[in-house]
């Protein structure tokens, strides 16, 4: 009979384990999985991408619930176990659930460490351990008010770093003098400080905290010294404690955490445990690197595979918040027995420590730039004697030996045996291995096959530098990010491609660019048509069924399958003449709302879509054209009423949003595009959070763009000044005609600017006359094609399928 | 079989789709690139979405509400999503549609 394997926690170190498990013995155990938290497997590292918007949950599952019916796993999701009864080999969740073992694992993982403070319980605190936490983080986060983080240690920074990115006003309270304490010395953490601090967030350090405060939800935190921090979130990231609470219970020898030889067996012959809740050779870890070894371990044991043993190994520490690179590795406590080297650049924000005993590497700190990470730790863990490269060791590898300092070479010098990735134990032999092997070409491809790269990410750099050391020129980065399912080719290489190649129709890009489905998806479809429109706009039919459905019939589908229909309203000026008409319109359908928006118009809502046709015939007469509140392509530009009335407007800020609006409607863009011009600073119009902006001033046009006021919230940046109407519109159109050459689509202009940087736009904007006007043109020459009103169009017959049923069925009989 | 004809294959653009009005509410009929005809009920499982209204790819349409993907052979939901559409059989003769009535008159049952 198939004996039963239970485990209790679907966490990291189990489904590791059940990878190998499977490959070596799939059909040994019938398998049952509990798990408190309601879902699949998912790598928990990165919930700080997803916390900071980087990454989508769906990119961060490991195993998704295909995998466990393939494998035929039983997983129950949301079952706490809440009982091991060791007599009778059964385990008993909290929804009455019992199952039976033959064996069983424990892997329940950590509970996040709470202050027993007043207050603790108040709505409002959270901790930071699952995707529950993070969705009540984001949810908190829309309010973009004050938040405090307590604990200035990974996890506290990690979250401090996510809320800021999501608009909140953010404070760390950390109790030690300096940051991240166990992982960096004074120095490193001095610097972290800067870094944290540079990106907005304050850091309190010495800050004790006495009590939560607030009436029945989170007002702010009282420190010790009295001070009162007002805030409407406090997220306690204080470190973690090994839940064995279970174990415990059932009577297993628990210390610190489960106690588990280095065969991860417990004090019970039948149970075993691995994980954050195990603890080894004393050991209890926080890092997956030494789990995933636990997993091996394990699996092997469960198999009765290969005896493997557990061994300690220090884990480097990386912080996942981009931008800001420190590595520590190891013990770097000063001592008389100990010798450190020493290397700082105050300008470049650098600082590497090493720190040696007996002419051996015993721990590493660097911050700033971390490249030799990885080298340090392979002396380290092979024990080198360092006295030979004495002189040169802290300027890193490539100083060694004569060497460049082409990173490349510095990888390309490393021993097959040194480790890439910290978190999956993956060394670069493996690696350049499974490229040449099994003909691997990018990121993912490693990263599927040998888990490189897989969790936290920090190695991506390293890998990818071996995928170029081996594939040389065949290595394409760009191959990294794909469309869609339908494609390897990231939205790059496609545009690239449909220039360099003369692809005019979609079917000529998916045959040419080796589509892997017949007719594309909803994904690839709209891009694809937006780049062959931007791209060939005389010479390409656009297609109007891979449209999303707004575009495709030029209104807003509503919830209920109606439609709401907004008229341009040129620079948000109107007339008693349009408003009457607007007026008829509304009475003539019986149209059921009428509302002002927030770009300075109006919007009709509830229009029938067999209405349309005759709405937008009715609207035209009135000189009417359809707004694009549907597009992705020129929306609005609001205006302030500037020089005409305002008494401190400084130049005609209504007239030129008016002439920006007119000349640029209807061309369509990677993403919505929105514009504003403010008559003077006061800045009335909010220009200062569009797409693109004008601010005038006394002097001229101070061209603003890459701000954003929706998911994000962003201030723009300013492009120049320039001092007439002519050149500002000038500057404007062409901005706006690199972004719609360059941009992926749904991609808005902050988010572009942000890949190809603000200092190349304006090089090629402002300092580069003769390639400004060339893309001027460019605009001007595909709005021939553009400018055309969709609503009149379909007002004289054109998709006239659109608007009305094919037939009716049925009817004549019921009415009889 | 009943079979109604509701019009010809032309009457629908490839990869897209038109609506038949029914007493008991719309029924979406497809087109496919390789012009196979599908209909439906043009109700997204998820929350009424109109699916004709969708973008039609292969053999399945992705509602223009919340983007669930609905295949149009089975009616069912594809990928994470749970919850199916109920089909009705469709006949093509030469240009001419027709789908069966039968199922119009078991739903009003
Ligand atoms: C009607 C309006 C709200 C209102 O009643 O005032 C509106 C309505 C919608 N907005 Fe908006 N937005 C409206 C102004 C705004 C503004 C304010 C502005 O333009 O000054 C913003 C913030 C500025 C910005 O865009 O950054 C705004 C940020 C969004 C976003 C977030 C975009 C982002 O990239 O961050 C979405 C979602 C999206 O586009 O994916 C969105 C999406 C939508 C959609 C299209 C949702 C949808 O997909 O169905 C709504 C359509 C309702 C309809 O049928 O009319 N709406 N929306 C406003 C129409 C303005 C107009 O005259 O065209
Ligand atoms: C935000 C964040 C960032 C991190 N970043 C890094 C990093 O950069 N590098 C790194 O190496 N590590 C990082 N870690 C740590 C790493 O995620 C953990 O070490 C690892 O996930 C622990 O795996 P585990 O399987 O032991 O436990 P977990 O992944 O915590 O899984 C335990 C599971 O068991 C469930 N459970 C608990 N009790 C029961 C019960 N009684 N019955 C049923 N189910 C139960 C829990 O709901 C949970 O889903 C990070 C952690 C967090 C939270
Ligand atoms: S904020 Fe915009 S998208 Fe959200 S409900 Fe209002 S109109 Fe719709
Ligand atoms: S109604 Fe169809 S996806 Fe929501």
């Amino acid at each position: 009979m198939t004996e039963k394997l239970v485990i209790i926690g679907n966490g990291m170190a189990p489904g590791r384990m059940l990878e190998h498990l499977l490959e070596a013995a799939p059909d040994r155990y019938a398998m049952t999985i509990f798990n408190a938290e309601p879902r699949v497997n998912y790598d928990r590292i990165m919930l700080s991408p997803v916390l900071s918007g980087e990454k989508e949950f769906d990119e961060i599952v490991i195993h998704g619930d295909g995998w466990y019916i393939k494998h035929g796993i039983t997983l129950y999701k949301g079952h706490r176990i809440v009982a091991i009864d060791r007599d009778a080999k059964t385990v008993t969740s909290d929804r009455g659930v019992t199952e039976s073992y033959d064996r069983l694992v424990i892997a329940t993982g950590s509970v996040p460490f709470i202050i027993p403070v007043p207050g603790k319980d108040l709505p409002g605190v959270l901790t930071y351990r699952d995707l529950d936490d993070v969705n009540a983080m984001l949810l908190a986060a829309q309010s973009r008010a004050k938040a405090i983080v307590i604990g200035g240690g990974l996890l506290g920074l990690e979250a401090a770093a996510g809320l800021k990115e999501r608009g909140m006003d953010v404070t760390v309270l950390h109790v030690m003098p300096t940051l991240m304490e166990r992982q960096l010395d004074p120095a490193a953490g001095y610097l972290l400080q800067k870094a944290v601090e540079a990106r907005g967030i304050k850091v309190m350090t010495k800050a004790n905290t006495k009590a939560i405060v607030g009436n029945g939800k989170v007002e702010g935190v009282e420190l010790m010294d009295g001070t009162v921090i007002p805030a409407t979130l406090v997220v306690m990231a204080v470190g973690i404690r090994p839940n064995s609470a279970l174990a415990k219970d059932a009577g297993l020898e628990v210390n610190r955490g489960i106690v588990v030889d280095d065969r991860m067996e417990t004090s019970d012959p039948a149970i075993m445990a691995l994980g954050e809740c195990a603890e080894v050779g004393g050991h209890v870890y926080g890092l997956v690197a030494p789990l995933y070894e636990m997993a091996r371990v394990a699996a092997a044991r469960l198999t009765d595979g290969e005896d493997k043993r557990f061994v300690h190994s220090d884990t480097p520490t990386k912080l996942k918040v981009t931008g800001i690179d420190l590595y520590s590795l190891g013990d770097f406590a000063d001592g008389d027995d100990r010798e450190e080297i020493i290397l700082r650049d105050a300008s470049a924000g650098i600082y590497k420590r090493v720190v040696l005993q007996d002419n051996r590497i015993i721990g590493t700190v660097l911050f700033g730039e971390t490249a030799d990470g990885a080298w340090f730790n392979d002396l380290k863990k092979e024990a080198t004697d360092i006295s030979e490269m004495r002189d040169t060791l802290i300027f890193g590898q490539a100083f060694q030996g004569g060497a460049s300092s082409d990173p490349l070479a510095a990888v390309a010098a490393l021993a097959d045996d040194a480790e890439i990735c910290g978190c999956n134990g993956v060394c670069k032999g493996k690696i350049t291995g499974a490229i040449t092997s099994k003909g691997l070409t990018g990121l993912d491809d490693v990263r599927a096959h040998t888990k490189a790269s897989a969790s936290c990410g920090s190695c991506t750099g390293l890998v990818e530098q071996l995928l170029k050391l081996t594939l040389g020129e065949a290595y394409n980065p760009a191959a990294v990010q794909p469309m869609c399912g339908c494609t390897s080719l990231g939205h790059d290489d496609v545009r690239r491609l449909i220039k360099a190649k003369g692809l005019k129709t979609i079917p000529a890009v998916m045959q040419e660019l080796e589509w892997k489905t017949s007719c594309g998806c909803a994904k690839c479809r709209p891009a694809l048509n937006y780049y062959l429109v931007c791209d060939w706009p005389d010479q390409y039919a656009d297609d109007y069924q891979s449209r999303f459905i707004n575009e495709r019939v030029h209104a807003n589908i509503q919830k209920d399958g109606t439609y709401s229909v907004v008229p341009r309203m040129w620079g948000g000026v109107t007339s008693a003449d349009e408003l009457r008409a607007i007026a008829d319109v509304v009475d003539k359908f019986r149209i059921p709302t009428v509302k002002v928006t927030g770009g300075q118009r109006i919007d009709m809502l509830g229009i029938r879509k067999e209405d349309l046709p005759a709405v937008w015939a009715d609207l035209g007469k009135a000189g009417f054209v359809s707004g694009h509140a549907y597009a992705k392509g020129l929306r609005t530009v609001k205006t302030c009423v500037g020089s005409d009335w305002c008494r401190f407007g400084t130049q005609d800020s209504t007239g030129l949003g008016i002439r920006i609006e007119k000349f640029m409607w209807g061309s369509w863009t990677p993403a919505k595009v929105k514009m504003a011009v403010s008559g003077c600073p006061r800045n009335c119009a909010e220009a200062t959070c569009k797409d693109v902006g004008v601010v005038c001033v006394d002097s001229g046009y101070e061209i603003h763009f890459a701000g954003a006021a929706g998911l994000d919230i962003k201030g723009t940046e300013v492009l120049g000044l320039v001092k007439t109407e002519n050149e500002a519109l000038e500057v404007i159109v062409a901005l706006v005609q690199m972004y719609r050459e360059q941009a992926r689509y749904l991609e808005r202009i902050y988010k572009w600017a942000k890949r190809i940087g603000t200092a190349e736009i304006k090089r090629q904007i402002l300092d580069d006359a003769e390639r400004r006007r060339s893309l001027f043109d460019r605009f001007v020459f595909s709005q021939k094609f553009a400018q055309v009103d969709p609503w009149s169009e379909r007002v004289s017959g054109k998709d006239k399928h659109e608007f009305r049923p094919m037939a009716s069925v049925g009817f004549a009989e019921a009415a009889e | 079989m009943n079979w109604i004809a509701i019009g010809s294959l032309s009457d629908i653009p490839p990869r897209g789709a038109r609506c038949v009005a029914a007493p008991q509410g719309k029924i979406a009929v497809f087109r496919t690139a390789d012009d196979q005809v599908f209909a439906i009920d043009d109700h997204c499982p998820h929350k009424g979405g109109p699916l004709s209204q969708g973008i039609v790819h292969g053999a399945a349409v992705t509602c223009p509400l919340h983007n669930w993907v609905i295949s149009l052979e089975t009616g069912k939901a594809l990928g994470a999503d749970e919850g199916s559409v109920r089909t009705i059989p469709v006949k093509v003769e030469g240009e001419r549609l027709f789908i069966a009535l039968e199922a119009l008159a078991s739903k009003a049952a």
